[in-house]
């Protein structure tokens, strides 16, 4: 094993010099970083362009000033990026936290949701919701992200922000919205006619009335959460996750959910002391959701019983869930303030930049300040990258679903949620092993046109402002840190493949 | 509440096939019905009934047979009964025929009045003269002098698109080519050689999927941009090479998009070598050119063609994309992307500047997207094209009336015919 890493390794250093050396070749090529003295109509032209070559070594040729460049590079030294006159390396650290910050979410999202659409869509294979689904993974695939971007920006965020200044209520929109609901619902839950019409009506009147109940209320304009919506969301997610995982049949994991879904609603009251005298910090909020998941462990295990592990499971997603809502209800808290802010104006809903300059905010309100800056760009990358996963899931799932196993298991008499559950999902996820950590690991890189679209300043805008702008040091540091994570991904990615995998043997 | 969900999950025509075989023994429609997507259960069991549902393949109830069809014949006649794949074609063949007829192609001059992008007056603020029954209060249809409206110098706003679309379409199609072409020659070079060819080429390819292909093509499309300078044209030379910078383009694009087509190839070949018509071919004497061209390149047509496809459909956005950060083209070609990066600042005053550009590239992308889903089952021996619901009522009723009037045959035997019927829709590629 240790063979094989070190093999890998080396190759993807080879290939990362290689791969340098012809981007820089390239690069010498298609930027001239003198390409706005040439017509410059100063005096001093010639003197200009003498600075500027001896300023970035141009008078040496460029395979030379590659070596001098990767010297540097090497030791430290990533260049300047030479119209401000700033190190990349300065440049650099604020954009990585950026690009970050924003695809983070947005691979989160798009992965969950693009799993599990494409699960349920391989399970009713066939079906209108399975056609349903692949038209709208066809449409999103074929969509141009810049112009989604810009059409989110122009109706949902000034929409918005127009209907919280002024309410009324769009009825025809709202009927619209809860029809889809309904089908889609209808579809995915899937059964005889009977039940799908039922499933149907529910949907709809139930999408209906919280669509109803959040406008009419005017509980879009002050949004909360409060103990009591915490308490009803946790206990139903516990229901929901105890159903899917352990079934209804198994008591003990059933309790365990409940247990932590109750102790958590009712940990909100001394949590709001907590967080109203102690300044908060992201150490402190991850010392708290590591502390209520070892409770979560902890309940888990006093149920017990013969399968420990699945109560514990279920104990700890249902805390994780739980321990998510309080810090939102917390974040929600600030909205008024927020909302009334000279710099919002009542207008949250932001379209450009990654904060709101100039705003005076503690810990809770950056959070939301945040949010409402993260929320259009998390949702156009989303749109686009949620229907690859679910073409890749779907595929997964119905490959796993034809395999003998599963029929083996249907023969043995387990009931579906365990043949699907147990036996199909476990196997199904397993490609993503070679997809997930090349998706984390890229994100770094930024997504280049969302970050320009939306102005934040992120890698991959660095990366088009500095082709824009001639700069060949922070486009070379951006190759190189694009290109080495992606080969410590790919190496990830088989490492992880050949762990859960035993059929793979890795042979150096 | 989840049980239900799962143990419910009998396909939609479980109720319908309970009317149609009222008196059917109990276990042997539980095999077919219950396992969803296993139904190749059902089949697999008796040997008959699955030679049968096989043999109908394509459309239950109309008896196709696909013996004796050669290669290409059988994957036509998947694919056009491929709906998707259908509506793609013709969506693409209308944008096509719309985009030539009216703006000419090369030196022969289109039928539409604006051949010449020039300004002119802006009337009624610009807004487009298109009018369809039933969309925005129209009564009638018309197209008027500026169907999609003027853009802020007055210059008409369909021409430009049109040519938008010419432009697009010839960078898709050349990317696709020349990926094609690179792709398949490294692919079945390594896939055929292996060893140190196989292993220099696909170091070669790892170079190249390394970074992302925004990043790349941004690099190569500055450095297209750059060619006159670079190469000290005179005005002349710069002009001309202006004018073909989409084909430049496209070039450079293609020499970057080839490698996953390269790696698909080459896993074709890397199974295909080790069969025996290839040996065969050896022995006869082939040379190696031959082996590949006339043995085994046919073979993985399916996966090239397939490829190639979404290649163009991919060439398509990012073509758009590169044009929309000023590293695609620019003046004096006109693509979609720029139409919508030079007026996306006018999304407030003008939103049709922004719709129609938009609207075109979702067409032409999606069409062959569909065309290549359609391409893809065809050519998928796995796949068997699923019949509409009435037509497996059809055929249902068709094979219960024939084995009625035989009555030769047990209920059992009936509901196991009709499972395996079932069971032809759920082999679909799990890819």
């Amino acid at each position: 094993m240790a063979r094989f890493i070190a093999r890998r390794l080396a190759l993807a250093v080879g290939t990362l010099f290689v791969l340098s050396f012809l981007m820089y070749g390239l690069l010498e090529f298609a930027l001239d970083p003198l390409v706005d003295l040439r017509e410059n109509p100063a005096p001093n032209r010639q003197e200009l362009i003498d600075n500027r070559i001896r300023l970035l070594n141009l008078d040496v040729p460029w395979y030379q000033r590659y070596f001098l460049w990767l010297g540097n590079f090497l030791t430290g030294d990533f260049g300047i990026a030479w119209r401000t006159m700033q190190p990349v390396a300065t440049l650099v650290r604020g954009a990585i936290a950026t690009s970050v910050q924003l695809v983070f979410a947005a691979t989160i999202i798009s992965i969950l949701l693009g799993v599990t659409i494409g699960l349920v869509s391989a399970l009713r294979q066939y079906t209108s919701f399975d056609y349903a689904i692949t038209f709208v993974s066809f449409l999103l695939y074929s969509l141009p992200i810049f112009w989604v971007a810009v059409l989110l920006k122009q109706f949902l965020a000034i929409g918005a922000n127009d209907y919280l200044q002024s309410p009324t209520v769009n009825w025809p929109l709202v009927v619209i919205l809860s029809i889809v609901s309904g089908l889609f619902w209808a579809g995915a839950l899937g059964g005889k006619r009977a039940k799908r019409i039922q499933v149907f009506v529910g949907a709809f009147v139930v999408t209906l009335a919280v669509f109803a109940g959040a406008l009419l209320t005017g509980w879009v304009n002050n949004p909360t959460i409060g103990i009591v919506g915490i308490g009803v969301l946790s206990v139903a997610l516990a229901l929901g996750v105890s159903a899917l995982f352990a079934g209804m049949n198994n008591k003990r994991a059933l309790y365990a959910a409940l247990t932590t879904a109750v102790l958590g609603t009712v940990l909100w009251w001394p949590l709001q002391w907590l967080f109203f005298y102690v300044e908060m910090n992201w150490l402190w909020i991850i010392g708290l959701l590591a502390l209520s998941l070892a409770l979560a462990a902890l309940i888990g295990w006093l149920f017990g019983g013969p399968d420990r592990q699945i109560s514990i499971r279920g104990a700890m997603i249902t805390a994780l869930f739980t321990s998510v809502l309080i810090f939102v209800d917390r974040v929600l808290q600030t909205w008024v303030p927020y909302n009334n802010a000279p710099q919002i104006r009542g207008r949250p809903l932001a379209t450009i930049g990654a904060s709101t300059p100039g705003l005076n905010a503690d810990f809770w309100m950056a959070q939301l300040d945040r949010a409402t800056h993260i929320m259009l760009p998390t949702l156009a990358l989303v749109l686009i990258s949620f229907a690859t996963y679910v073409r890749y899931q779907r595929g997964a799932m119905l490959e796993v679903l034809n395999q003998d196993y599963i029929r083996t298991a249907r023969a043995k008499g387990l009931s579906e949620r365990v043949v699907i559950v147990r036996h199909a999902l476990r196997n199904a996820l397993m490609p993503l092993a070679s997809i997930v950590p090349v998706d984390f690991i890229t994100l770094i890189g930024g997504a280049v046109i969302t970050e320009t679209i939306f102005g934040w300043a992120g890698m991959g805008r660095l990366f088009i402002t500095s082709m824009d702008g001639q700069e060949v040091d922070p486009v070379m540091f951006y190759i190189i840190l694009t290109g080495g994570l992606a080969m410590i991904a790919n190496l990830v990615a088989d490492f992880l493949y050949a762990v859960i995998d035993p059929r793979i043997r890795v042979n150096a | 509440m989840s049980n239900d969900r799962f143990q419910n999950n009998e396909p939609d025509d479980a109720d319908r096939l309970e009317q149609a075989l009222p008196d059917g023994p109990q276990a042997d429609r539980e095999i077919g019905v219950d396992a969803n997507d296993a139904g190749e259960a059902a089949s697999a069991r008796t040997g008959e009934a699955t030679a049968d549902a096989y043999g109908r393949g394509e459309g239950v109830g109309e008896g196709q047979e696909v013996q004796g069809l050669s290669q290409g014949q059988i994957v036509w006649s998947r694919f056009i009964r491929h709906r998707g794949a259908i509506f793609g074609l013709v969506t693409l063949g209308l944008v096509i025929l719309l985009s030539v007829l009216s703006m000419g192609i090369g030196p022969i001059p289109g039928l539409w009045r604006v051949q010449e992008i020039t300004s002119g007056d802006v009337i009624d603020g610009g807004r487009p003269t298109l009018s369809v029954p039933g969309i925005g209060g129209a009564t009638g249809f018309a197209i008027g002098a500026n169907p999609f409206g003027q853009d802020s110098l007055g210059r008409d706003y369909f021409a430009q698109v049109m040519l938008g679309v010419q432009t697009s379409l010839l960078v898709a199609f050349i990317l696709g080519i020349v990926a094609l072409l690179i792709g398949v020659t490294v692919g079945s070079a390594a896939g055929f050689y292996r060893g140190k060819v196989d292993m220099a080429l696909m170091r070669f390819t790892d170079l190249i999927i390394t970074l992302p292909v925004i990043v790349l093509g941004a690099v190569l499309g500055a450095l297209v941009s750059r060619v006159p300078l670079r190469i000290g044209a005179g005005p002349e030379l710069t002009a001309s090479i202006r004018e073909n910078m989409p084909v430049m383009l496209a070039v450079a694009l293609g020499c970057i998009l080839w490698t996953g087509l390269a790696r698909l190839v080459r896993s074709e070949f890397l199974t295909l070598r080790e069969r025996e018509f290839v040996d065969s071919a050896r022995v006869a004497g082939a040379s190696d050119w031959r082996i590949i061209t006339k043995h085994m390149l046919p073979n993985a047509i399916g996966v090239i063609v397939v490829n190639g496809t979404l290649l163009m459909s991919a060439a398509v956005t990012l073509e758009a994309a590169l044009s929309f950060v000023n590293f695609g083209i620019g003046p004096p070609n006109i693509s979609l992307g720029y139409l919508i990066s030079d007026n996306q600042g006018a999304f407030s005053t003008r939103p049709w500047l922004f719709w129609w550009p938009g609207l075109f590239i979702i067409l032409i992308a999606l069409s062959i997207n569909f065309i290549g889903d359609g391409l893809r089952d065809a050519f998928d021996p796995r796949t068997k094209k699923i019949p509409s619901a009435r037509a497996m009522a059809k055929a249902e009723k068709q094979l219960v009336a024939s084995r009625g009037a035989a009555s030769a045959q047990s209920n059992g035997a009936t509901a196991v015919q009709s499972n395996g019927a079932t069971a032809v829709q759920s082999k679909e590629d799990a890819s």
